[in-house]
C-alpha cells in the first residue's frame, strides 16, 4: 500500500505578543493509503494545529510535509488551492456550510471550484447526499437541517470530490452521542470503501472506530498504536 | 469556476441585503442619473440650435423697428413703423457684405375658402424671404418681382392653413378671401415644422409686400414695414453686414451722437450663441454632479464591500478550505461590485432618461438619449464598480485561508 501522508520534524510557532509559542516541537508521522487514524491528545496539544497543516491550509515553521509525494512546502497557492480542492476533503467540528445556500449548493462547491460543468456537478451534488441518507433535503438550508444533518452535508461536501484523504476535527464534537455514532458509521463506511480518513476527536468510543490511534501532548506524539478493531 | 455560478452567488449576496444593496447603489444612481440628462440636454440643446439654424436660415440679422429701450423703459419691439421699404432698398443696394434683404408685414386674419374658415398670420414680404429663410413651395410657385411690383392679389399657403382650408386637395388656384379680399393661391409651402418657441411655423399665409400694405394692413403710413431680415454673405461677414446696416440706418434716419436709434438689429449667432453657452452651462454643472456623486457612491460601495468582505470572512475561509483560488474568491467580489454598480447605472439610466423627458417638455427641447449616452453610462458605472471594487476584493482574495476560518 502506497503512502499519502509524511510528516517530518514539523514545527509550528506562533508570536503573539513578542512571545515566542511553539504548538508543534517536531511531529512526525507517516499515512498509509487506506488508514483511518484518530488522533486524540488534551486541550491545546496541538491536534488541530496539526490538521490545519495537513489540510494546506497552514505552513509548518521547519519540517517537510509530503501528501501523495509532492512536497507541500514547495507549492504555489493556487496549486495549494487545487490540492485541497481534489485530494482533500474537511470535516469541521463547526460544519462551516454556507448561510442561505442549499445543501445541495454546499456539497457542489467542492465541484464549482473544480470547474465541473453544472449538470455533472448537480448530479454528483446529489449521489453524495444520497450516500449520506440525505437524499430529500437537498433544498434545505443549513438553518432547516439538525446538527447531525448538518454535519452530514458537511461529509457529503467532503467527499464529493473523490478526495484521497478525509480530514475531520472533531467532527462528532457537537453532537449527541446517537447521532456521534450514526456520524462515525458514515466515516467507518467512507474508509471502506477505500478513502483515508484522519480525524481528530476527544472520545474514546470515537477513537475506537479508527484502526490506529496517535496520542498528542504539548506539541509531541507521546503514542501511535494500531489498535486491534480493525478488519 | 464559471461566470454564470460567480454571478449567482454575487446576486445572493445582494439580495441578502436589499436595503443595503440599495442605499449603497444610491450614489451611483445619482451620478448615471446625471451623466444621462447631461448628455440628453446636452444633444438636446445642440439639435435644437441645428433647427433654429435650419429654420430661420443661416447668417441672417434681423432688424426690428423701434428703439430697445424709450427713456430708459424698455418697449415691445417691433410696436413702432420707423422703417420703409424704402430702408430696405437701400440696405440690399448699398450694403456691400449684404447677399440680400426681405421686408415683413404682419397682420392676423380671418380667411375664408367656401364655407371653410381659418384664422392665422397673413404676412406680407418679397420673393427674398423664402431664399433667406430656405423655404421653397411644393407645389404651384413662388413670389415673382411682378407679384410685388403690381400688387397681385396672389398668396402662398403655410401647410397648417391649407390643411385646414383644403383637407388633402391642391389649393393652387383656388381663391380665398383675406379680410374679404379675394386672393389666387398660386404655391404651397414646404413643411417646417415646429418654430424653437413651440410655435406652428406653417399656420401662416404670405402675400406680396405690396398687396399687404395696401390691402391688408390699413396703416397710416403705407410704406412702412416690419421686421427686416437681412442675409449676410456669409458667416465671417455677419458683424460687418449688422454694422453696415447699422451705419446705413443711422445716416438715413439722421441719428447721431446721443440719439437713441429708431430701429434695432440682432444677430441670430448671438441669439443662437448664448443658448449654446447656457445649454454648455447646464450640461457643465450636470457633469460636476454626475462625476461628485459617482466618486461618492463609488467610496460608498468600496465602504460597503469592505464591510462585507469583513462579515464574510468565514465564509472566504470555507471557500479557500474547498479550493477557491485568489483569483476565484477576487472575481466574486468584483462581481459583486460591479453588479452593484451596473444595477445603480441601469437605475440611474431610467431615472435620467425619465429626467430629461421632463426638463425637455418644460424647455420645450427634444430629449434625446441616444445609445451612445446610455453605452457611455453603462461603461462609466462599470468602471466604477471595477475602480472602486478592486481593493475590496484584493483584500478578500489575500486572506490566509486559516485565519479567514478562525475569524469569528
Ligand atoms: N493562531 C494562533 N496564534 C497563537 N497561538 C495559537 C494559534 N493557534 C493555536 N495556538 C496555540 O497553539 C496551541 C495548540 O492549539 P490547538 O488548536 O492545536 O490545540 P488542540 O489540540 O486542537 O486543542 P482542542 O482539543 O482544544 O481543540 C494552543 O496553546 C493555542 O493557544
Ligand atoms: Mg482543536
Amino acid at each position: 500500500m502506497g503512502e499519502v501522508i509524511s510528516l517530518n520534524d514539523i514545527h509550528r510557532a506562533f508570536i503573539m505578543g513578542g512571545q515566542r509559542f511553539e504548538a508543534l516541537k517536531g511531529v512526525s508521522f507517516r499515512v498509509a493509503e487506506g488508514e483511518f487514524v484518530a488522533i486524540m491528545g488534551a486541550s491545546g496539544s496541538g491536534k488541530s494545529t496539526c490538521m490545519n497543516i495537513l489540510g494546506c491550509l497552514d505552513h509548518p515553521t521547519s519540517g517537510d510535509y509530503l501528501l501523495d509525494g509532492l512536497d507541500v512546502g514547495r507549492i504555489a497557492p493556487d496549486q495549494l488551492a487545487a490540492i485541497r480542492n481534489r485530494k482533500l476533503g474537511f470535516v469541521f467540528q463547526g460544519f462551516n456550510l454556507l448561510a442561505r445556500t442549499p445543501a445541495v449548493e454546499n456539497v457542489e462547491l467542492p465541484l464549482v471550484y473544480a470547474g465541473i460543468p453544472a449538470r455533472e456537478r448537480r448530479r454528483r451534488a446529489l449521489a453524495a447526499l444520497e450516500q449520506v441518507s440525505l437524499a430529500g433535503k437537498e433544498n434545505n438550508h443549513s438553518s432547516q437541517l439538525s446538527g447531525g444533518q448538518q454535519q452530514r452535508v458537511a461529509i457529503a461536501r467532503a467527499l464529493v470530490n473523490e478526495p484521497a484523504v478525509i480530514l475531520a476535527d472533531e467532527p462528532t464534537g457537537n453532537l449527541d452521542s446517537a447521532t456521534s455514532e450514526e456520524i462515525m458509521a458514515l466515516f467507518t463506511d467512507l474508509n471502506r470503501s477505500g478513502i483515508t480518513i484522519i480525524m481528530v476527536t476527544h472520545e474514546a468510543d470515537v477513537a475506537a472506530c479508527a484502526g490506529r490511534r496517535i496520542t498528542f501532548r504539548d506539541g509531541l506524539i507521546i503514542g501511535d498504536s494500531q489498535t486491534s478493531q480493525t478488519d | 469556476m464559471d461566470l454564470l455560478q460567480t454571478l449567482k452567488i454575487a446576486l445572493r449576496a445582494l439580495r441578502t441585503n436589499k436595503m443595503r444593496s440599495f442605499l449603497t447603489m444610491l450614489g451611483i444612481i445619482i451620478g448615471i442619473a446625471a451623466v444621462i440628462a447631461m448628455m440628453a440636454v446636452g444633444a438636446g440643446a445642440r439639435h435644437v440650435i441645428a433647427q433654429q439654424i435650419a429654420s430661420i436660415g443661416s447668417n441672417i440679422i434681423l432688424v426690428i423697428p423701434g428703439s430697445t429701450t424709450s427713456g430708459g423703459i424698455r418697449i415691445g419691439t417691433g410696436a413702432s413703423q420707423t422703417l420703409t421699404s424704402d430702408d430696405v432698398k437701400a440696405i440690399m443696394a448699398e450694403c456691400p457684405s449684404v447677399e440680400t434683404a426681405a421686408p415683413t408685414v404682419r397682420s392676423t386674419a380671418q380667411v375664408v375658402f367656401g364655407n371653410m374658415n381659418w384664422s392665422t398670420i397673413i404676412m406680407g414680404s418679397t420673393p427674398e424671404m423664402f431664399d433667406i429663410r430656405e423655404w421653397p413651395t411644393i407645389s404651384g410657385r413662388g413670389f415673382t418681382r411682378q407679384d410685388v411690383d403690381g400688387a397681385a392679389k396672389v398668396c402662398l399657403l403655410g401647410q397648417t392653413v391649407a390643411e385646414n382650408l383644403f383637407g388633402a386637395a391642391d389649393p393652387v388656384g383656388k381663391v380665398v378671401r383675406i379680410k374679404k379680399v379675394p386672393f389666387t393661391v398660386v404655391g404651397l409651402l414646404e413643411r417646417k415644422g415646429q418654430s424653437p418657441q413651440g410655435t406652428d411655423q406653417d399656420d401662416v399665409i404670405f402675400v406680396p409686400l405690396t398687396a399687404a400694405q395696401r390691402k391688408l394692413v390699413g396703416s397710416q403710413f403705407p410704406n412702412t414695414v416690419g421686421a427686416v431680415l437681412v442675409k449676410a454673405k456669409g458667416e465671417e461677414l455677419l458683424d460687418k453686414a449688422e454694422s453696415e446696416v447699422q451705419s446705413l440706418l443711422d445716416q438715413r434716419h439722421r441719428i447721431t451722437g446721443a440719439k437713441e436709434p429708431d430701429y434695432s438689429t440682432r444677430n441670430l449667432s448671438e441669439i443662437l450663441a448664448v443658448a449654446e453657452q447656457s445649454s454648455r452651462a447646464m450640461s457643465l454643472l450636470l457633469g460636476a454632479v454626475a462625476s461628485i456623486s459617482l466618486v461618492v457612491g463609488g467610496i460608498g460601495i468600496m465602504n460597503i464591500m469592505l464591510v462585507s468582505v469583513t462579515e464574510r470572512t468565514r465564509e472566504i475561509g470555507i471557500r479557500m478550505a474547498i479550493g477557491a483560488r485568489k483569483g476565484d474568491i477576487l472575481l466574486q467580489f468584483m462581481t459583486e461590485a460591479v453588479l452593484l454598480t451596473m444595477i445603480g447605472g441601469l437605475i440611474g439610466i431610467c431615472i435620467g432618461a425619465a429626467g430629461a423627458t421632463v426638463v425637455s417638455g418644460i424647455l420645450s427641447w427634444p430629449t434625446l438619449i441616444s445609445i451612445e449616452s446610455v453605452a457611455i453610462a453603462f461603461f462609466f458605472s462599470g468602471a466604477v464598480g471595477i475602480f472602486f471594487g478592486f481593493y475590496p476584493a484584493r483584500k478578500a482574495a489575500g486572506l490566509n485561508p486559516i485565519d479567514a476560518l478562525r475569524y469569528e
